[in-house]
């Protein structure tokens, strides 16, 4: 046997193991060190209007959601019509953080898809994503009155993950 | 009662098919014929149950079985009866039932079309067939019971998801299928040559037409899928580098090369090795792009079921198939090249040179698409890659490919004058030049990067005529030179339309109310008004758009948005008028506060040239599989 002969089959074993290792872990759960911690404070202007500042601190008191999305990300459009839908039923606050993207293609996409937010903040340079620990775009928090982060999901929300996971835990946090 | 007989079925077809796997295969290698004669007999009954378990669960679907968990999941009353169709295959337990009848059923044609072929030949080939069965009816059964019961039964299914219900679904995963599925006998031929030490011109010559209907199934599969995005999801792309979509692309890409390769292995004898390992590695490639589907690995926007336990089975099937055919592949390959000798300049090379360009061109693509699962499995975080990676790595691999494709036709076996063929290809290069030039003037704008895809088009066109014009001179052309002329033309027709969507493309988002007009690439579309219309399953929105063009009516668009009774999903349905140089699309947004809407328009010059090319490949590669030549030597091996 030629060693030369064995090279596809080593590297065939070599994905086998990476694939192995992938299946343990889901792209959707990423444990984030931020859950149970506050949600970073930051100030950002916003989106619609810059002189108008957004700081999570105004959210004090209330059970929302901070969606992380960009007019150039492909699956926020995914998850776009059913954050419309969820917003239309009034259940919690929804605030966007818009992320590293331009003023007129967010207010652009917006304007053509819908606005879920009741306001986006608008982080052009990505630094508040760094301190959310951002992954990628979409993502979705839950933060609590208290202002702590109790529910995080990375890459678009299913109707499973919002009948499943977040409408549950957004009643829970609002008995409470 | 008819689902539990579908499930019967199922067990008996994975007892049946261990047989067809097991006995034909040892039987071959110690010469024993009553095992061998099992073979013919066994596929052709697991063939029978497979399409009688597929008939029971589409049944169940006809008929509205709510007790039978996965129809209830995946389907309701209010769906019209050809979408209850697609529907048998709109979910995981489905469309895997599915891939397993398609794969029955090219065991089933290799059976039946196999008469002339050699006994042990057939019976190894067959077996490995049925060992690639057997163990995927196990998974099925084991963790993806379509039947399952759901008792006391649902009053009502759960929809479909409406972005699914499009002809499209219906027709775009059987053929996907059936290319992916279609490797599988390529690879069957080239274990079974493995392990009779037989890997001959034969052997080739038996492989080639199955590895073209395979191919031809692939590339219609992802055409219509593409086709489908554009249309149905109403993004206006045609691709967009989705782990889903590369899943397929990435075995065409290498089922191409094996195509080529079969070739000179066929004509020259040469490369065996290499097709061998061509053949192994585009099925593996069709069952890791099941794997990557279907356990959930990787985050996709055709987001699928997801259960680690099937990830694990996949994984084992997968890691059991390629990894016994990987260590036969080293034991038993041709240790020394052997076969006629050529030169640099001769087509074996072109050839080789364009593998060489299509593998890679697929390894950069599997690398792209696995790298998110590569760096997870490594600790160092979660990242996508996306269409940036894909167009700069891809795009500058295939540069080089198409500018091969018009010299490689003229080149002979064993070498070639380049000289010669250099000189005589000023024409084509003539006409290529002059289409870089002038067409994005046409066009309106000049940049180099539209510049370079005319350029490459018109240059492969060109040496397409040349080559047409010579060989009718020379006398009557065969089928494989026709069929290569169609495919390779389906090429450069798909780089015009790459090229002319990519530089020429309009798009205006904008807010519309009755009576606003928006002009894009020459055409004014005017918005008339919105009413409401009510569909068999949901409820809509409809605008009426006006096209002219210089004052004069073209067309009149209804884009919709569409509320599903059974969905909290809104949908947009956009309207399309197509035509051969331009589509104009029309979709609505939101509906603003002021009686307005925001609207989508787009512009998309030659768009429908990319999948026009597609078609022109998959008719090159029909062409070339009928070639008479395949009959006639079966036939004359009949007679002797």
């Amino acid at each position: 046997m030629k060693s030369r002969l064995l090279i596809p089959l080593i590297l065939f074993v070599l994905l086998v193991i990476f694939l192995a290792v992938g299946l343990s872990r889901d792209p959707h759960e990423v444990p984030s060190p931020l859950i149970g911690k506050s949600a970073p404070t930051f100030e950002l202007g916003q989106l619609a209007d810059p002189q108008k500042m957004f700081s999570p601190e105004s959210m004090k008191g209330e059970v929302w959601m901070l969606n992380v999305w960009a007019s150039w990300c492909v699956a926020c459009r995914e998850e776009h019509p059913l954050l419309i839908a969820f917003s239309k039923t009034q259940t919690l606050p929804i605030i966007g953080l818009d992320y590293k993207d331009q003023r007129p293609a967010a207010m652009a996409m917006l304007a053509r898809e819908g606005n879920p937010y009741i306001l986006s903040a608008f982080d052009g340079d990505g630094h508040v994503g760094i301190d959310y620990g951002v992954y990628g775009v979409p993502e979705t928090y839950i933060i609590d009155k208290a202002g702590v982060i109790r529910y995080k999901n990375i890459g678009p929300i299913t109707p499973d993950i919002l009948r499943e996971k977040i409408s549950p835990l957004i009643t829970e946090l609002n008995r409470s | 009662m008819i689902p539990e007989l579908g499930h019967y079925a199922l067990i008996l077809a994975f007892c049946v098919a261990l047989v067809q796997g097991v006995l034909p295969l040892f039987g071959a290698q110690q010469g024993r014929r009553e095992w061998l004669v099992l073979a013919r007999p066994a596929a052709q009954t697991v063939f029978l149950l497979l399409v009688f378990a597929f008939g029971s669960l589409a049944w169940s679907f006809y008929v509205n079985d709510f007790s039978v968990l996965y129809v209830a999941e995946h389907s309701n009353t209010l769906l019209p009866t050809v979408y209850r169709l697609g529907a048998v295959w709109g979910g995981h337990e489905g469309s895997l039932l599915l891939w397993l009848l398609l794969l029955s059923t090219w065991t089933f044609l290799v059976a039946q079309l196999s008469k002339t072929l050699d006994e042990f030949m057939v019976a190894r080939v067959i077996g490995v067939l049925g060992l690639v069965s057997s163990g995927l009816l196990l998974f099925v059964l084991a963790t993806s019971n379509p039947f399952e019961r759901l008792l006391p039964a649902a009053q009502e299914g759960r929809s479909l998801n409406p972005l699914l219900q499009d002809p499209g679904l219906v027709f775009h995963p059987p053929m996907l299928y059936m290319g992916y599925v279609g490797f599988s006998v390529a690879f069957a031929f080239a274990i079974a040559s493995l392990l009779s030490n037989r890997l001959d011109a034969a052997w080739a010559r038996w492989s080639r037409p199955w590895t073209t209907a395979a191919w031809i199934f692939l590339t219609l599969g992802i055409a219509l899928g593409s086709w489908w995005a554009y249309y149905e999801l109403g993004w206006g792309g045609w691709w967009f580098w989705d782990p889903v979509e590369n899943a397929s692309f990435i075995p065409w890409l290498v089922g191409t090369a094996l195509l080529h390769s079969l070739a000179v292995t066929e004509k020259r004898g040469v490369f065996k090795s290499w097709t061998v390992l061509l053949a192994i590695t585009a099925f593996s490639l069709s069952l890791l792009g099941t794997f990557l589907v279907r356990s959930g690995v990787l985050t996709s926007v055709h987001a699928f079921a997801t259960d680690p336990r099937r990830g694990i089975f996949i994984l084992i099937l997968l890691f059991l198939v390629v990894g016994s055919s990987l260590t036969l592949y080293a034991v038993r390959a041709p240790k020394r090249a052997m076969g006629a000798k050529f030169t640099l300049t001769a087509r074996e090379t072109m050839i080789l040179l364009g593998n060489v360009f299509l593998v890679t061109a697929a390894a950069s693509v599997l690398l792209g698409t696995l790298y998110p699962l590569l760096i997870d499995a490594l600790n160092l975080g979660k990242i996508s890659v996306g269409p940036p990676y894909f167009n700069a790595v891809f795009v500058p691999i295939m540069i080089p490919l198409l500018v091969l494709m018009g010299i490689g036709p003229w080149t002979n076996w064993k070498n070639t004058n380049l000289l010669a063929v250099i000189k005589r290809l000023w024409i084509a290069a003539l006409l290529a030049v002059l289409a870089a030039l002038l067409i994005p003037r046409v066009m309106g704008e000049f940049t180099w990067l539209a510049s370079l895809g005319f350029l490459l088009a018109f240059w492969i066109i060109g040496s397409g005529i040349q080559q047409v014009i010579r060989q009718f001179k020379a006398g009557k052309p065969t089928g494989s030179f026709i069929g290569m002329q169609f495919a390779h033309l389906g090429i450069a027709i798909f780089v015009i339309g790459v090229t002319m969507v990519g530089a020429y493309q309009e798009e205006r988002d904008v807010k519309m109310s009755s009576g606003d007009t928006v002009a894009v690439g020459g055409y004014q579309i005017q918005m008339q008004g919105i009413a409401a219309v009510t569909g068999p399953n949901y409820m809509a929105t409809r605008g009426t758009f006006v096209v002219s063009r210089k004052g004069q009516l073209e067309t009149t668009l209804y884009p919709e948005k569409r509320n599903y009774v059974a969905s909290t999903m809104p949908m947009t349905e956009a309207a399309i008028n197509a035509g051969l140089t331009r589509d104009i699309y029309v979709s609505l947004g939101e509906a603003l506060p002021d009686q307005s809407w925001a609207v989508r328009v787009y512009y998309k010059p030659f768009v429908d040239w990319i999948w026009g090319g597609c078609l022109l490949m998959a008719i090159g590669g029909i062409i070339a599989m009928l070639d008479k030549r395949y009959r006639s030597k079966l036939r004359g091996k009949h007679e002797i």
